[in-house]
């Protein structure tokens, strides 16, 4: 049977994994590359790493980053963060990415997605979906959250996926760094009327999370970032839970 | 021992090179027919389109290399595909290894499973062959894939996702896995170590 899928995210700023809360404090959580092995080893079914200082002249370090990763670590790795074109995927791509995560860039040009889809196929082309909601509306946010759309979040994301989008990452912004659960019904939307995967994330506080986002919530997989980080939850043991509590997962 | 990864219009053929590199190999990614035919293993890697990645090895004369290639050779993925007879992926005729039916596969009415499949499944009713030869308890591999093989003569193992499809596959000289081993942790790697050490021809 197909397995839900245990994915740690990692933020990098200058080559060191941080984690915010609500996008905004940093703390160092340490070094990328030590980090993924580590999940690799323990158990995560994949990895996702999100450049957030992904301005022009950082891009080489991260190229870097995603070779020594892509040397080291044996399961799949997802790299996002600033990428705008196609050149960008092909460069990731190449340095050993398994697949690519795009945000503000889907906003500004839709067409981009279908190109990306087209040229490097769907399997490796994930949309990130940061929501965030106001007065029971949920809207697409971009630029790590500070920027404000006109787009509805469970109308993009159907979007997306009839562009060629292989995968939706969906983050709720007002979950994420609460520790208090994710967003259970909008992940349940979306991921209850789109034929493609979504990875719920933001707001992963306890293991009974992740089991109701994989029950209730509909996820075919779900983001963590600090709870992993600072050893709060362990992989394995999370893993153990989730099969006890009749949740299909990798051993 | 002389690897060569058989280059194509394929996506991501350097995780490849880097799972063969922690296990002490190192490959070569060609496209010319010489270094094919006389390297040691074969490798055809794969993550794209059916019709485009055929167009492409034709132009090049690489089908025909493919098919009298004589040591041992693993398709992966795509590569898995391309081996079978035909593929739904625009209707296209494929190299004929395999006598499988590559068809796509269709989302289950209630929604569950979702097309592509994504993720670790589980492969079951293995059969005695050298690849599968002391494989760890682990049992899950790492699927990304749109399109599959059907069951048939040479199937040595199966996954099952709305239905039982081709996990693994093998006849003559040629083996070829639908997931991806080189992303698959434990499993994935015992499985590119016994290719390997099969015995060469």
């Amino acid at each position: 049977m197909l397995t839900k899928r245990i994915i740690p995210c990692l933020d990098i700023k200058d080559g060191r994994t941080v984690k915010g809360v609500n996008f905004v404090e940093l703390r160092d959580a340490g070094d990328p590359v030590a980090l993924a092995k580590l999940y690799s080893e323990q158990g995560a079914d994949e990895l996702v790493f999100l450049d957030i200082t992904a301005t022009v002249d950082k891009r080489k370090t991260l190229v870097d980053l995603v070779t020594q990763v892509a040397k080291e670590v044996r399961i799949p790795f997802t790299v996002g963060g600033g990428i705008a074109s196609i050149q960008d995927v092909y460069a990731l791509l190449a340095a050993g990415a398994d697949k690519i995560s795009i945000n503000s860039a889907a906003v500004k040009t839709p067409q981009l997605i279908d190109e990306l889809a087209k040229e490097f196929g769907s399997q490796c082309v994930v949309v990130a979906i940061d929501s965030r909601q106001m007065d029971g509306v949920d809207w697409v946010h971009t630029h790590g959250g500070r920027t404000a759309t006109t787009l509805q979040s469970k109308a993009w994301a159907k979007e997306l996926a009839d562009r060629g989008a292989g995968e939706i990452l969906l983050t709720s912004m007002d979950h994420d760094g609460t520790k208090a659960g994710f967003a259970m019904e909008l992940t349940a939307a979306i991921s209850g009327a789109l034929p493609i995967p979504v990875i719920a994330s933001g707001g992963a506080g306890s293991m009974l999370h992740f089991k109701e986002v994989f029950t209730s919530g509909k996820a075919d997989a779900a983001l963590a970032a600090s709870i992993f980080h600072f050893k709060e939850i362990g992989i394995p043991e999370l893993k153990m839970y989730l099969d006890e509590e009749g949740v299909v997962v990798r051993k | 021992m002389k690897v060569a990864l058989i280059k194509y219009n394929a996506g991501n053929v350097q995780s490849v090179c880097y799972a063969l590199e922690r296990l002490g190999v190192e490959a070569e990614l060609t496209d010319d027919p010489q270094k094919i035919s006389t390297a040691d293993r074969v490798i055809f890697p794969g993550q794209g389109e059916a019709s485009s990645a055929m167009a492409y090895l034709k132009e090049r004369n690489l089908d025909q290399v493919i098919r009298d290639v004589k040591q041992p050779f693993l398709g992966v993925c795509l590569g898995l595909q391309l081996l079978c007879t035909h593929s739904e992926e625009n209707n296209t005729p494929c190299l004929g290894i395999f006598p499988q039916l590559v068809k796509r596969f269709i989302p289950s009415a209630d929604g569950q499973e979702k097309v592509p499949h994504v993720g670790w499944n589980s492969i079951e009713n293995l059969v005695d062959n050298p690849l599968l030869k002391d494989l760890p308890d682990a049992r899950h591999l790492y699927y990304v894939h749109s399109y599959y093989a059907t069951l048939g003569e040479g199937t040595l193992a199966t996954t099952h996702y709305i239905q039982d499809f081709t996990a693994i596959l093998h006849r003559a000289n040629y083996w070829a896995i639908q997931a991806h081993p080189e992303k698959s942790s434990t499993l994935g790697e015992k499985l590119l170590e016994n290719f390997l050490a099969l015995p060469s021809t």
